[in-house]
């Protein structure tokens, strides 16, 4: 047992119902001592770094294909490990969000190999597909790489929604289970993005913060999970229909970052405010459907 | 039935002929290499499948199934040969099978066919095309050599073709690019990469080849044993001392301090996995592997011991 494996969350990760075989691999690349090494530093971000509020872990399935579909905070990919951490630590048994991955991090030493080994696959449309025959659970941003873009004024938007999850979500008949996430642009406030420094390490572009390099601050985070989103279908439809049904995920999404931002409003104000700040919190959920 | 082999003197086509002679099939080989103690009742031709002698065990014994094993694998062979023998002796096995009513014919290929590269999805599918050619060109023979024996699909119409795309060998024979790239004490592995690798115990590849045999499949098929397993486990598990070079000390060390010669292109195979889907075979055959992925890499490590 190596010393950075907390021996809890190596327990945790033999729970985790996966075809693992005799080395301790799953046939995607995941390895257990990967993954309790990972784990036991997502833990101390996600349980003592970071701030996280947790709402409606109870939307994850236990078991079976699912699509954890959100948006992208901040300019590293921080909002996807939180919400793989939270599948691992808040659910019984845990699960294993499988994140599809930027095509650019397999040709990356070390980065491919790291996230191979910790679940993460590259986003192919063959291998999520593969993926959900399976049964495993996939997160997904649909923004993309233009996601993790957004600048600080911004952090809260949405920007353009790929439409692929949703074709594959149809074909496969898999469970949406939206999520909103905020707080990313506060931890890691992006001033400019610098394409420059990207070419250097082999990525699309490396977000620059007011003290220089995107190492997160440690702010308050809150995640929100909604109901699954179910839509029936081929996965050949129309661009529109299909473009139809990104939106209102897309729609949902907005809602839970809102929902997420009260939140977050309220933990961070002080006491006294508490009775309005619930207030609003209601007013704006009934909003929402 | 009456079963011919071209290459039946390879590590695979003698376990495949040995297979089929218990199983009270007609054995008839063709092979320039000498098969020395080949068990009686399997009749050799030792001719070359690309001439005209060659023809003419096809049209005196009228064989109901050939195997097509007679293909050049390993990179030792200059690019011209290998691609001569194996697409010349593909074309003429085929073009035989046509003449001399051949029923069946089976093409053991390669899933290497598909390619390594970063962008390549995990668990090829059938459909998917084939990548090595472009970062791979010692390959190419054998990837035209696949697609050239698909085409006997629309070409032969009376002719059952099956064209298998087998995963890496690993087993006590030591046979295949997988297990020679083992061979030596130390297996060098590009700094940050450790694919997963996809093989199947030899045994297992003879009853894959048997069994689409008896059951007259048609179609390209890809044929997977055990989940796939990264490299440096396979190293381990064999024994062996992985040594992750950078890649550029790796490209100027190959074929040095002991380390495997291999063609620049090779390397996109030790930073990236090839992985198939064999599920489509599995279905269409009921075929089931036996030997698991630890039983390969134990099997291996006790043929091939290191000694300190």
């Amino acid at each position: 047992m190596s010393l950075f494996i907390d021996p809890e969350i190596a327990a945790r990760v033999d729970r985790l119902e996966l075809p693992w075989n005799s080395y301790g691999c799953d046939p995607y690349g995941a390895s257990k001592d990967y993954l309790a090494r990972g784990f036991t530093v997502a833990q101390l971000l996600y349980r003592h770094y970071f701030k996280i509020g947790i709402e409606g872990i109870e939307y994850v399935p236990a078991r079976g294909r699912g699509m954890l579909v959100g948006n992208h905070s901040g300019g590293v990919a921080l909002d996807g490990l939180m919400v793989i951490a939270s599948c691992f630590f808040e659910k019984e048994p845990p699960r294993l969000a499988q994140g599809m991955a930027e095509k650019f991090m397999a040709r990356t030493p070390f980065m491919g190999l790291w996230s191979t080994r910790c679940g993460q696959v590259t986003g192919l449309v063959e291998t999520a597909e593969h993926l959900l025959a399976d049964e495993r659970l996939l997160m997904i941003f649909p923004e993309g790489a233009r996601g993790t873009a957004k600048l600080y004024p911004e952090r809260n938007s949405l920007v353009h929604f790929g439409s692929g999850f949703m074709r594959i979500a149809m074909k496969t008949q898999t469970p949406i289970i939206p999520f909103g996430f905020v707080g990313g642009g506060e931890a890691i406030p992006t001033i400019a993005n610098s394409v420059t420094l990207g070419r250097l390490v082999g990525a699309p572009y490396v977000p620059i913060t007011p003290w220089g390099l995107a190492i997160p601050a440690p702010a308050r985070l809150e995640l929100t999970y909604s109901e699954p989103m179910m839509f029936d279908g081929t996965g050949t439809e129309e661009d529109e229909v299909i473009e139809g049904y990104v939106e209102q995920v897309k729609q949902r999404i907005a809602g839970l970052i809102e929902i997420g931002r009260e939140r977050r409003r309220k933990a961070l104000s002080w006491s006294g405010s508490e009775d309005r700040s619930i207030f609003t919190f209601d007013g704006k959920n009934g909003e929402q459907p | 039935m009456r079963v011919l082999i071209p290459g039946i003197a390879g590590v695979l086509g003698q376990r495949v002929a040995t297979r089929l002679l218990e199983h009270g099939h007609e054995v008839i080989g063709i092979d320039r290499r000498p098969w020395r103690n080949a068990p009686q009742g399997i009749e050799l031709h030792d001719v070359d499948i690309r001439k005209r002698a060659a023809e003419d065990v096809f049209r005196k014994r009228r064989p109901q199934a050939v195997i097509h094993m007679a293909t050049v694998t390993h990179l030792v062979e200059r690019t011209e040969e290998r691609f001569r023998i194996n697409l010349g002796g593909t074309r003429a096995v085929f073009e035989h099978c046509r003449d001399w009513g051949v029923e069946h014919a089976v093409f053991v290929g390669r899933h290497t066919y598909y390619g390594a590269a970063a962008d390549s999805p995990l668990y090829h599918v059938e459909e998917d095309p084939p990548m090595a050619v472009t970062t791979f060109p010692e390959l190419a023979d054998l990837v035209a050599a696949d697609l050239y024996a698909c085409t006997a699909l629309w070409r032969i119409p009376n002719l059952v073709t099956t064209v298998l795309r087998m995963v890496y060998t690993l087993g006590p024979t030591g046979h295949g690019t997988l297990a020679t790239f083992l061979r030596g004490k130390h297996v060098p592995m590009v700094l940050g990469f450790d694919p997963l690798f996809h093989f199947m115990h030899e045994e297992d590849v003879a009853t894959a080849i048997c069994v689409s045999l008896e059951k007259r499949v048609q179609g390209v098929y890809n044929v997977d044993g055990p989940a796939p397993v990264p490299l440096s486990v396979i190293a381990k598990g064999t024994g062996r001392t992985p040594v992750p070079l950078p890649e550029v000390a790796f490209r100027a060390m190959l074929g040095r301090f002991g380390l495997p010669k291999l063609p620049p292109g090779a390397l996109a195979h030790i930073k990236y996995p090839v992985v198939v889907d064999g599920s489509a075979f599995r279905k269409a055959t009921g075929f089931q592997h036996e030997m698991s992925e630890m039983r390969c890499i134990r099997d291996y490590r006790e043929a091939f011991p290191i000694r300190a």
